[in-house]
């Protein structure tokens, strides 16, 4: 049976509205092959839970530069897992203090990815924790 | 105030050049006798011996750079025509006679964070240290035009910026902050009638007159379409606030710039510096396109509109596109609209160093990155400059951070000696050479704007925020093959301590809470009741807003209330999302 690709929603919760970084990850998460759906700017932690369930993604990227991690980000993780949705994969990339970071890893984010990372790495990593899908 | 104009108009008709502006396409080089001569006795036998270290050689934004430039380059070049002297048309030089032997730039660090408590402090230290103007960075939520209280502001609260949900917010501010004194630029785009409304108040309880006071209200909606993204309204709405900020000011603030036409968001979302110059240009198009079908004098009122742009890496090409900004904006002023005051012709802009340049890996480099774009901006020419500070990569400058960064300017003002010439770079084959070449790219993409149907069009079709997209994705497609090297990112990678960062935390949100619980308490309610329905039905006729948001403001109206008010008469604005 051929392996069903890999399911991916980039998101961008909070006010922002600097979205470079994630548009340039939904665009690379694509050209590797990967079915990516970008949900557009200022998505409340509920609008990102009710599209992961409605598309059956494997993995959300979320894109947070403003400071609200600590807000946004267990809000969506206990959302999630109201849904049953506790096997999908929660990845964090923007701007992210080191202290802050046990604190998101314990709420269940699996990664996050700070400035600087190249897209290939992003991509390998996704890859490396989903090794039998396309 | 009693003057009704026309306004919230649809109908696109953009103007239209006389004829196409694109300078013409350069004639084929022809090198003189002793150029060749070189190329074969000296040139040639190096280039065997050891080949130059890459093929291609180009900027950072992938224009092509010629290993020389001489005469050849300028053939079609006239000093008289492209140059001119300072202070003249085409202002290539500059658009003062004597630039910094006359009077150096402004010093204008954007600062702004937690409540207007701490911001004020930062303000009254950052005067206190030789700054010569404020400029008010506002949290998320103000920027969004929500209270402070709303429930989408959570976690936002003074986080990227001060939080300012009224009048009384503002008054904390500018506490001891004399504003007929300083001039004050205010990052502020979708509320930005609102919050100038709240300045002016300010201002009248302090006993300024409005008739003397000077700053800035960015208030450039289009640039949130295209980049930045903090837009509220849908684009006609949006643009009839922006048409009545002018109108209003051109009335009561002779001498506030009632926008800042802005390209920095639009290199920061990944442009090139042709799309920043071409966009930004084609932007201030459309706001005087805008404004005279509203009625206004094109000399009248475009005197009062501003520039800002971004200082990014590459220093000759930065350099190139200050020049050839000018000399478009005069041309498109003149040519385009028939503009006869020179004040219409200059173009006069702020610049800030690249926020996108800095790394978050060894953080100090930052300092050296901003030096040079700061140089970059000097060099252009600007009027005003922030540099931003070491630390921005991770968050908010600490106050030592934003010392270093505003003793960055103090060092190229009074250390290089960059500032003892005007136009330091003015007659370089090089220099020349690329301010014409950027200059073209820019026109090329403001013809292709004018065919889309002006810029309103444009952004509807999504058209600039895909250029941007597309060049955005390219550069980092350079930097992970490492074909664009970025010291301490993906090449010269240490290891490193961790830096020290200012962090806000939720207790601003909550004292906030408690300060707006207060006002609405204190407050009349009737009255802002009242004012609130007379913005309702004035939004609904074609009445200038600006009369009716500072009544509001007045009664203590938050900003949430102002904004929501004018919501359900304009609707939202949501775009579609492009990858």
């Amino acid at each position: 049976m051929p392996d069903k690709k890999i399911r991916v929603l980039i998101a961008k919760p909070g006010l922002d509205g600097h979205d470079r970084g994630a548009k340039i990850i939904a665009r690379a998460l694509r050209d590797a092959g990967m079915e990516v759906i970008y949900t557009g700017l200022r998505q409340t932690p509920e609008m990102i839970a009710s599209a992961a369930v409605q598309e059956d993604v494997d993995v959300i990227g979320l894109s947070v530069l403003s400071g609200a991690h600590n807000t946004l980000c267990p809000q969506l993780m206990s959302l999630l897992h109201g849904k049953g949705m506790d096997d999908v994969m929660v990845l964090v990339g923007g701007i992210i203090p080191e202290a802050d970071i046990p604190g998101l890893k314990k709420a269940g984010i699996a990664e996050i990815f700070l400035p600087g990372t190249s897209t290939q790495d992003i991509v390998g990593f996704i890859r490396g924790r989903l090794p039998q899908r396309a | 105030m009693s003057e009704k104009p026309k306004s919230g108009s649809t109908v696109i008709e953009p103007s239209k050049p006389e004829q196409p502006r694109t300078a013409q396409a350069p004639s084929v080089r022809k090198p003189s006798a002793k150029e060749t001569a070189w190329e074969q006795q000296t040139l040639n036998p190096t280039l065997t011996k050891s080949p130059e270290r890459q093929e291609k050689f180009t900027t950072l934004s992938d224009h092509n750079i010629r290993r020389l430039y001489t005469s050849a380059d300028l053939a079609d070049w006239s000093p008289e025509r492209d140059l001119g002297f300072p202070g003249e048309p085409p202002y290539t030089r500059g658009i003062h006679a004597t630039m910094y032997r006359g009077k150096m730039w402004t010093m204008r660090q954007f600062a702004g964070f937690g409540a207007a408590e701490d911001t004020n402090q930062r303000f009254r230290y950052l005067l206190s240290q030789g700054q010569t103007g404020l400029s008010v960075a506002f949290d998320l939520p103000t920027l969004m035009g929500y209270d402070s209280d709303h429930p989408l502001s959570e976690g936002e609260v003074g986080k990227c910026g001060v939080a300012i949900s009224s009048l009384a917010d503002m008054e904390v501010l500018f506490d001891q902050i004399p504003i007929g004194a300083v001039t004050t630029s205010m990052t502020i785009n979708s509320p930005a009638a609102v919050i100038w409304a709240m300045y002016l108040a300010v201002a009248e309880k302090q006993g300024a007159d409005w008739k003397k006071i000077s700053g800035t209200i960015q208030n450039d909606i289009l640039k949130e379409y295209i980049a930045q993204k903090e837009y509220i309204y849908p684009p006609a709405p949006s643009m009839r606030l922006v048409i009545d900020t002018f109108e209003f000011g051109m009335k009561h603030t002779p001498k506030f710039n009632t926008i800042s036409i802005s390209g920095y968001h639009i290199r920061e979302a990944g442009s090139t510096a042709i799309q920043e110059l071409a966009f930004t240009l084609r932007d201030g198009i459309e706001y005087v396109d805008w404004g005279i079908r509203r009625g206004m004098d094109v000399d009248a009122f475009v005197p009062q509109l501003s520039f800002f742009f971004n200082a990014h890496n590459d220093f000759f090409e930065e350099i190139a596109k200050y020049r050839a900004a000018r000399r478009i904006w005069y041309k498109a002023m003149r040519e385009r609209f028939g503009a006869k005051n020179p004040r219409t012709w200059a173009l006069r802009f702020h610049t800030q160093t690249a926020g996108c340049s800095l790394t978050a890996q060894q953080p100090y480099n930052n300092v050296v990155r901003t030096a040079i774009q700061a140089l970059a901006a000097v060099m252009g020419g600007t009027q005003s400059l922030h540099t931003n500070s070491l630390d921005e990569a991770w968050a908010l400058p600490t106050e030592f951070a934003a010392t270093v960064a505003l003793r960055t300017q103090q060092i190229i003002a009074h250390e290089s000696g960059v500032t003892n010439t005007v136009d330091p770079l003015g007659g370089s084959y090089f220099v020349e050479t690329l301010t014409g070449e950027v200059e073209r790219g820019a026109w090329d993409y403001i013809e292709r704007i004018d065919a889309l149907g002006g810029m309103v069009a444009a952004i509807e079709r999504s058209y600039p925020q895909r250029e941007i997209a597309e060049a955005s994705y390219r550069y980092q497609l350079e930097v992970d093959r490492k074909e664009k090297i970025i010291v301490g990112v993906n090449d010269y990678v240490s290891e490193e301590k961790p830096l020290e960062t200012l962090q806000i935390d939720e207790s601003v949100a909550v004292r906030q809470s408690a300060r707006l619980k207060q006002l609405r308490a204190e407050r009349s309610s009737d009255e802002v009741a009242r004012r609130l329905a007379a913005l309702r039905a004035a939004a609904k006729s074609t009445e200038n807003l600006m009369p009716f948001i500072y009544d509001a403001v007045k009664s203590y109206a938050t900003l949430g209330e102002i904004c929501d008010a004018l919501r359900e008469i304009f609707g939202t604005f949501e775009e579609v999302a492009i990858t």
